[in-house]
């Protein structure tokens, strides 16, 4: 589904990522860990298409499509969802409107019309459910006043609403508790199925013990040093990242 | 800015105004210039009583003795007064009694801007409608049904023959003839507008509304609306404008007068759509106008609403005088300046009375390399015990060759009066528009959703069908300025 060769990107001249490979199939889940600086927020960002981080060399396909050549409305259009790790507040914007928004642009550019009113409203409350997203929250601004873990869990709210073919949790377990972060893990094991994939950006294993990938790979200035199973996150917990840092700074590969 | 952004905004200097055609009819127009013989011609046109003459040319007076103010926040362009024709109304059969003897072409006009003068063709008859066109009302439709409530809706011109007790006891009530020179000009010459008075306690059973439509070149607009809610009355009122693209700028300096008795309420609306002028500030409306309502029983309440996106210049502080104990005065504002627009706006506040309240929420948005002002003044007179008042005041920047500014005047002669003032400027920031955009949401949109976010405590004073008209309205004069 996606496939990412030697993609180069820089933020204000700053080379963040040098070279990092990366396969995804539909069904699977792929978590990106790696030390703080590593560029696993540069990932998140570059897919989505964020002005501000510049592609210098490489290629991205979805399906075959070349990701980097459309515009970030596009390729949300395409499938790419990112949830956001600090998702930003809308004044006055009323959630509702803007998923139904979302939902309707996202229809139109498959040439399909609108969704109906009724149709809408019964996929909202479905997928409230999911997420124990809270039907007022639903109904007020944008994030406006939210706590952290209710952003959080808006974010995953919207991912359900939207079922994109890609989704890219960029550091989701970040400040949410225990519980908040089983509903949310909860939420995204409902979600994964045969047509969609899922790469998760953590630092911590913690949020791997609730949604298992099938492959866990190490980012480590700005490549893929390390790839495996669950089993590679267990190991880093237990060594830390100091460990990815000897051996590889050691390998001199990079 | 990024290339992108720049794009769109040269996208967004191109959108064309849609409500820029011309109407051709034949006009009765004064010749250009402004003197006595010019205030007689057109209360002789008006076929107006001798003491309403007097007024005029008293006002004309004033008018010639007064200077330009210096102190707003722009560059008071040159007006040159005799270049101007005071008059202009479409050669109409003498009296309009139905459809059929309006001018097809006057119709036709209404209906292009949307405004239904047939009422058959208004759905449930929501709102009753006065169409005035240069200096001239066209048609006031659902007058029998609002008559059968003793409510009085008619042009300005109508009531001084019908009902001249009201008019010679309120007309210059609020905003006097000397209260600054485009009131002055105003009084001497203004032709046409709306009149409105409900009686006790008689709650307004529809909106009504005064669609303002400048046609005809090289005239100002000098139209005068007085609205009188006598006892316990309501009344939610409307106004809309538009005019055609023309290369000159024209004036439009209109005076609004409102009277609430005790325990009335007045709800005035403004959508204000006058054509802006192109990208590079050329042609355009003036639009310096006076409007004030005064609180003038207890318990009254004034509420002005006004959404702001045309006119080359916007220059006018709709306010209330709170003189009842316990009157209420409210003023929400939104105000959109794009490519060379100007706005110096906002509201007087007045508080005289005891346990007044006043309220103000301004919203100002800023693109292009337009500048927009708020300015507004709060005056707590001597007996004015426990008056409060809250003032909210935000701008939003849309790219970074535009300009907010804000000029609060706070004047309290008494302790026990409460005022608060809060204050933000803000961006559109690239963080929301990306995450609207990485929802898939067009950025265009994106920004239009932003703005009627931002704008949405003033959107929801207005009337539904207004507010959805306003939405759109800002969405549109938002297109392609993303920055």
């Amino acid at each position: 589904m996606l496939s990412i060769r030697n993609l180069h990107a820089s933020v204000e001249d700053k080379q963040i990522l040098k070279g990092l490979d990366l396969e995804v199939k539909a069904g699977e889940v792929h978590a990106i860990m790696g030390p703080n600086g590593s560029g696993k927020s540069t990932l998140g960002n570059v897919l989505a298409g964020r002005e501000a981080y510049e592609v210098t060399e490489g290629e991205v396909l979805l399906d075959g499509k070349d990701l980097l050549d459309l515009s970030p409305e596009d390729r949300a259009r395409e499938g790419v969802f990112l949830a956001f790790q600090y998702p930003v507040e809308i004044p006055g914007v009323s959630n509702i409107n803007f998923l139904k928004t979302a939902l309707n642009e996202v229809r139109a550019y498959k040439g399909l019309p609108p969704m109906e009113a009724k149709e809408f409203l019964s996929r909202v409350k479905e997928k409230q459910k999911l997420v124990k997203f809270d039907a007022k929250l639903a109904n007020r601004s944008l994030n406006e006043g939210f706590s952290g873990g209710e952003k959080k869990r808006n974010e995953i709210f919207q991912l359900a609403m939207l079922e994109p073919k890609l989704a890219i949790l960029d550091e989701t377990d970040s400040g949410l508790d225990i519980d908040a972060l089983r509903i949310v893990a909860g939420g995204v094991n409902q979600l994964r199925s045969n047509d969609n994939a899922f790469i998760v950006i953590t630092h911590y294993q913690r949020l791997l013990d609730y949604i298992v990938p099938d492959f866990v790979h190490v980012l480590y200035n700005g490549r893929i040093v390390r790839s495996g199973t669950k089993e590679l996150a267990l190991e880093l917990e237990e060594k830390g990242y100091d460990w990815i840092k000897e051996t590889v700074d050691a390998e001199g590969t990079v | 800015m990024s290339t992108k952004d720049d794009e769109l905004l040269k996208e967004l200097a191109l959108e064309e105004y849609k409500y820029g055609f011309t109407t051709d009819i034949e006009m009765d127009i004064a010749p250009k210039g402004l003197s006595e013989d010019t205030v007689r011609l057109i209360s002789a046109k008006k076929n107006e009583p001798e003491w309403l003459l007097e007024w005029r040319l008293k006002a004309l007076r004033h008018f010639l003795q007064m200077e330009m103010p210096a102190w707003q926040n722009f560059e008071h362009p040159d007006v040159d007064f005799q270049d101007i024709s005071y008059y202009a109304a479409p050669k109409a059969k003498p009296k309009l009694n139905s459809m059929d003897e309006v001018d097809p072409e006057l119709l036709s006009t209404f209906e292009k801007l949307g405004i239904p003068l047939d009422e058959q063709k208004v759905l449930a008859g929501v709102v009753a409608v006065d169409a005035v066109f240069d200096s001239v009302s066209v048609k006031t439709t659902f007058r029998e049904k609002l008559k059968e409530q003793g409510v009085i809706f008619c042009s300005f011109g109508e009531a001084v023959q019908e009902h001249p007790e009201l008019v010679k006891q309120y007309l210059g009530s609020v905003v006097p003839q000397t209260d600054n020179i485009y009131a002055a000009l105003n009084s001497a010459v203004f032709s046409d507008g709306s009149f409105v008075y409900i009686p006790k306690g008689v709650r307004c059973p529809m909106e009504l509304s005064t669609y303002f439509r400048i046609n005809a070149e090289n005239t100002g607009q000098f139209e005068r609306t007085l609205i009188i809610a006598d006892e316990g009355a309501y009344v939610s009122y409307l106004e809309g404008c538009t005019a055609p693209m023309r290369d000159e700028n024209q004036l439009h300096a209109a005076v609004v007068e409102l009277i609430a008795l005790k325990d009335a309420e007045i709800k005035y609306s403004t959508v204000q759509n006058w054509y802006p002028g192109d990208k590079d500030g050329k042609g355009g409306i003036y639009n310096f106008v006076t409007k004030r309502g005064m609180c003038k029983g207890d318990n009254s309440k004034i509420s002005w609403t006004q959404v702001e996106t045309g006119s080359a210049i916007t220059w006018k502080y709709p306010g209330v005088i709170l003189k009842g104990d316990h009157s209420v005065g409210e003023f929400y504002s939104v105000a959109l300046t794009r490519n060379r627009q100007l706005a110096d706006t906002g509201t007087k506040m007045i508080h005289l009375g005891k346990n007044t309240r006043s309220k103000i929420v301004s919203k100002g948005i800023s693109a292009g390399v337009s500048h927009n002002s708020y300015r507004g003044l709060v005056k707590i007179g001597p007996g004015a015990e426990n008056s409060r008042n809250f003032t909210q005041c935000d701008s939003l920047l849309i790219g970074d060759k535009c300009g907010a500014h804000t000029f609060p005047y706070i004047e309290s002669r008494n302790k026990t009066a409460k005022l608060e003032h809060e204050a933000t400027t803000s961006k559109i920031g690239e963080d929301q528009l990306f995450y609207l955009t990485q929802r898939g949401i067009d950025p265009e949109k994106a920004v239009g959703l932003i703005v009627n976010g931002y704008a949405k405590e003033v959107l929801n004073q207005l009337p539904m069908e207004f507010a959805v008209e306003a939405q759109k309205l800002l969405a549109i004069s938002l297109e392609g300025s993303v920055g």
